[in-house]
């Protein structure tokens, strides 16, 4: 603070517009550091490589289902089931077509040769297998399959002229047996098929669209 | 320094801390000679009892995060610990778990009051708006909290609550992934959601309240009457008809903590899940991915929101719009400063309308309550649409209806004793 620094700042005619200019390049610049810097701990949420890891294809014999029962296994953490359909029920599915939202599964999510599939959405009608998570806010539909019956669920009547399918106990969504979800009900899509392949008569494959060299 | 006031000029220790940090000059400009109006009455306990409830959050969360661990598969049976094994164990939870819904019961009250006298308004909409900030981050806190003892409900509440998210258009299910830092809720989630709700809300919850605080101190409180009390003042420049915080609303503030101290403790000591409200029973039971509870309710206090997000139905193939719905609910709630548009502020000089409004909001909500907690059958579904409604028209409406309403001459000076 001595008096001849001061007479120098004094002479100096300030330069604003240069000041204001370097200013923000400084702010600007530590603006992009900040945002380089967050980029490893926003990655960090994303799930690990233990998490992808354990996201690999399970394998299941459904070959000990009678028809109507139902098998449920876990892939990726989430519930995937396996319905096993007698002949009757799988002839009926094409019935009551004007009562779903998207009969045809064009807003759902499956892979290509279950949408080709029509009312079935199965590889083999004989064994649907889809997701058992609500297509409304991810609950798990409970089974429903008698048809015909005005049988309570979760304390929910189904109603006349059920054709047997899921009920999903949280807010009410009814699907039918290949998964295919009424009209007026809070979930918007068909619950979702995984790709699955057959590796065998009865033994699926989840998480893959082809059949491992060996099982 | 010579001519210091002797207020100031205090020896000893306090002089001695006087001269290196402002303690007596904080202690008057916000306790001791912050003057605030006199006309104070029952509603205006519930500020200090959420602080004192952030307080008590604050210190028996320390004291279970000593025991509690937060891993998928240690969670539940830490807590069962906390419960049977730890000495006072039980009563640290249940002082939590007690607290949160006291929390939201007093903030509720908090907020009900500012409609009432228009506390929101010019010149304390910053204020306003804190408070609603501290609302969301204790709707955070509150969500991830419930996630913790890693019961079925916990599960599955943060499965349904989590999937909001995925609900959005493009990013929806790359958002929820990241969120939960898996493909389903997890041991991941579960870690996560244990370091915000026991650091990060609420380093900035108390940030937050500081901030409210703030603003309260200097634009000076509201009073039951919405009149400014700083246009008359006596010769020393204090309010006329205000009076120093302490020692009077310190004092009348502590007839409000015995208050609600003794009906806080009588819930915590004979009714702490309060027939399943405060907590709920599917939650005594572990986590169970394969598992969805036969009927899946958000803790009380989401009930109305969760009652708006499903009186919403599907549309054009995406549930997006109930989510939008649930989110606008919170939003309006900033917005409210600028939808009023009244001449006066205090309820005791507006005309009916507003009355009406005010009325049906607040039955409109305690029926989304209730919605929310019932299963989606039977007239529910109907009576939540209704009270979306009544809930969204108070807001939207409300620069019409309060412009126009009749409104009453408002005192020059507070009025009553009461």
């Amino acid at each position: 603070m001595s008096g001849d620094n001061v007479d120098q700042v004094g002479l100096l005619a300030v330069d604003h517009g240069r000041r204001r200019m370097l200013t923000a390049a400084t702010a600007g610049l530590g603006a992009v550091g900040v945002a380089f810097a967050a980029v490893p701990f926003i990655s960090s949420w994303q799930p690990s490589v233990r998490a992808k890891a354990l996201g690999a294809p399970v394998s299941v014999d459904a070959s000990k289902l009678e028809d109507g029962q139902m098998l449920k296994v876990v892939w990726r953490g989430q519930p995937v089931v396996v319905v096993r359909r007698s002949k009757t029920v799988i002839d009926s599915l094409g019935g009551h077509n004007d009562l779903l939202v998207d009969p045809n599964s064009d807003n759902s999510l499956q892979p290509k040769y279950i949408k080709d599939s029509g009312p079935a959405r199965a590889r083999n009608p004989e064994y649907w297998v889809g997701l058992a998570v609500c297509t409304h806010l991810g609950c798990s539909p409970l089974a429903a399959f008698e048809p015909n019956s005005a049988f309570q669920v979760a304390g929910a009547d189904l109603g006349q002229n059920w054709p047997g399918g899921f009920y999903c106990p949280c807010h009410g969504s009814k699907y039918d047996i290949s998964g295919r979800v009424f009209k007026s009900m809070p979930a918007p899509r068909n619950l979702t098929v995984p790709s699955y392949t057959f590796s065998g008569d009865a033994r699926i494959v989840i998480g893959v669209d082809e059949a491992p060299p060996s099982v | 320094m010579a001519a210091a006031p002797e207020s100031t000029a205090s020896n000893g220790l306090l002089g001695w801390i006087d001269k290196r940090f402002p303690l007596s000059a904080l202690w008057r400009s916000q306790v001791s000679e912050y003057y605030a109006p006199k006309n104070f009455n029952f509603w205006y306990y519930f500020g200090s009892l959420a602080l004192l409830v952030l307080v008590n959050q604050i210190i028996t969360g320390i004291f279970l995060t000593m025991n509690y661990k937060p891993s998928s598969s240690e969670a539940f049976a830490s807590v069962e610990y906390i419960m049977r094994d730890v000495n006072w164990g039980w009563l640290i939870r249940y002082m939590h778990t007690t607290g949160a819904s006291a929390f939201f019961i007093v903030v509720y009250l908090h907020m009900f009051r500012a409609l009432l006298y228009g506390s929101h308004r010019k010149p304390r909409e910053l204020l306003w708006i804190f408070g609603c900030l501290i609302f969301v981050a204790l709707m955070a806190e509150g969500f991830m909290g419930y996630v913790l003892p890693w019961g079925n409900m916990s599960f599955w509440g943060a499965q349904v609550i989590t999937s909001l998210f995925g609900s959005l258009p493009v990013v929806g299910g790359t958002l929820v992934d990241w969120i939960r830092g898996d493909y389903v809720i997890s041991d991941a989630t579960l870690n996560r959601f244990f370091a915000l709700h026991v650091a990060a809300v609420p380093i900035a919850l108390i940030f937050l309240v500081i901030a409210h605080l703030m603003a309260l101190h200097e634009v000076g409180s509201n009073n039951p009457d919405g009149i400014d009390i700083k246009k008359h003042k006596d010769a020393d420049g204090h309010p006329l008809d205000g009076i120093p915080f302490h020692p009077y609303y310190t004092v009348k503030d502590l007839v409000g903590v015995m208050g609600f101290l003794i009906v806080f403790a009588g819930v915590i000591f004979f009714a702490p899940t309060f027939g399943g409200l405060f907590l709920e029973a599917p939650n005594f039971s572990p986590a169970n991915p394969l598992q969805t509870p036969p009927h899946i309710a958000p803790v009380w206090y989401f009930t109305p929101f969760y009652a708006m997000l499903r009186a919403v139905p599907s549309f054009a193939g995406t549930q997006v719009w109930g989510v939008l719905v649930m989110g606008a609910s919170i939003v309006v709630l900033f917005l409210v400063p600028w939808l009023d548009r009244s001449p006066v502020n205090s309820i005791r000089y507006r005309g009916p309308v507003y009355k009406i409004m005010l009325a049906i909001f607040v039955i409109s909500f305690v029926i989304l309550g209730v919605c929310g907690l019932k299963p989606p059958a039977g007239i529910y579904p109907l009576l939540a649409k209704i009270c979306t409604a009544l809930y969204f028209a108070f807001f939207l409406l409300m620069p019409w209806y309060t412009r126009l309403d009749r409104v009453k001459p408002v005192p020059e000076r507070v009025t009553g004793h009461g």
